[in-house]
């Protein structure tokens, strides 16, 4: 599966996850899927839980309004996406554990050192990477 | 009876319990499937309890966390 979104699209995402820091930032992805290929219309931030430079939590509240605002655009969810201000854009033990959508693609974006977006499928534990466009 | 299961108004019998509605949706990976019934998320231990009534709205969700280290 190949996820793209727009450069305007990143650069948001981009801009919210340096707002956020120290702490990790977190939302959600929509749009549609052509082929194998997953277009992303929408980037809905959302607030973390834990508020942590470490850890976060979507507001669950705040992702099923997402859910519903995407339903009513004509959207499908895509995925999620978190920041890691301090590591690669690699998943952690604990993304690995807490990811349970096999239908979602995990979306990481790096802060450490150049800004780095990397997307990954997980199932069962088991993860993939998945090829990134940004357009 | 009516209800709406992910926007969608679906027929389902009386007397349906959430935890059948689940099986009936083959939702994935149910074990980890988080539940909104008419905006309220319901603790998983409840599954089973809850008797679904006409014009219940249910939702499916999946926690999403994670970490960095």
């Amino acid at each position: 599966m190949t996820v793209r979104l727009s450069a305007a699209a990143y650069a948001g995402m981009l801009a919210f996850a340096e707002r956020g820091l120290p702490n990790e930032v977190c939302g959600l992805i929509a749009g549609e899927v052509r082929g194998d290929v997953k277009i992303v219309r929408r980037v809905y931030p959302l607030s973390n839980l834990d508020a942590s430079p470490t850890h976060f939590s979507i507001d669950p509240k705040e992702q099923l309004a997402a859910v519903r605002d995407m339903r009513a655009g004509g959207l499908i969810p895509l995925g999620n996406f978190h920041s890691h201000p301090n590591t690669p854009a690699r998943l952690s033990p604990e993304d690995i554990r807490l990811a349970r959508d096999p239908q979602a693609s995990y979306l990481i974006l790096s802060l450490s050192g150049r800004p780095a977006l990397k997307s990954f499928h997980i199932e069962r534990a088991c993860a993939t990477e998945e090829t990134l466009e940004i357009v | 009876m009516k209800i709406i299961v992910g926007g969608k108004f679906k027929d389902y019998p009386e007397g349906l319990r959430l935890s059948a509605l689940i099986k009936q949706e083959n939702v994935e990976t149910p074990e980890y499937v988080t539940v909104a019934l008419n905006d309220d998320f319901v603790e998983s231990a409840a599954f089973d309890e809850i008797v679904l009534k006409e014009g219940d709205n249910v939702e499916f969700l999946y926690f999403m966390g994670g970490g960095g280290e």
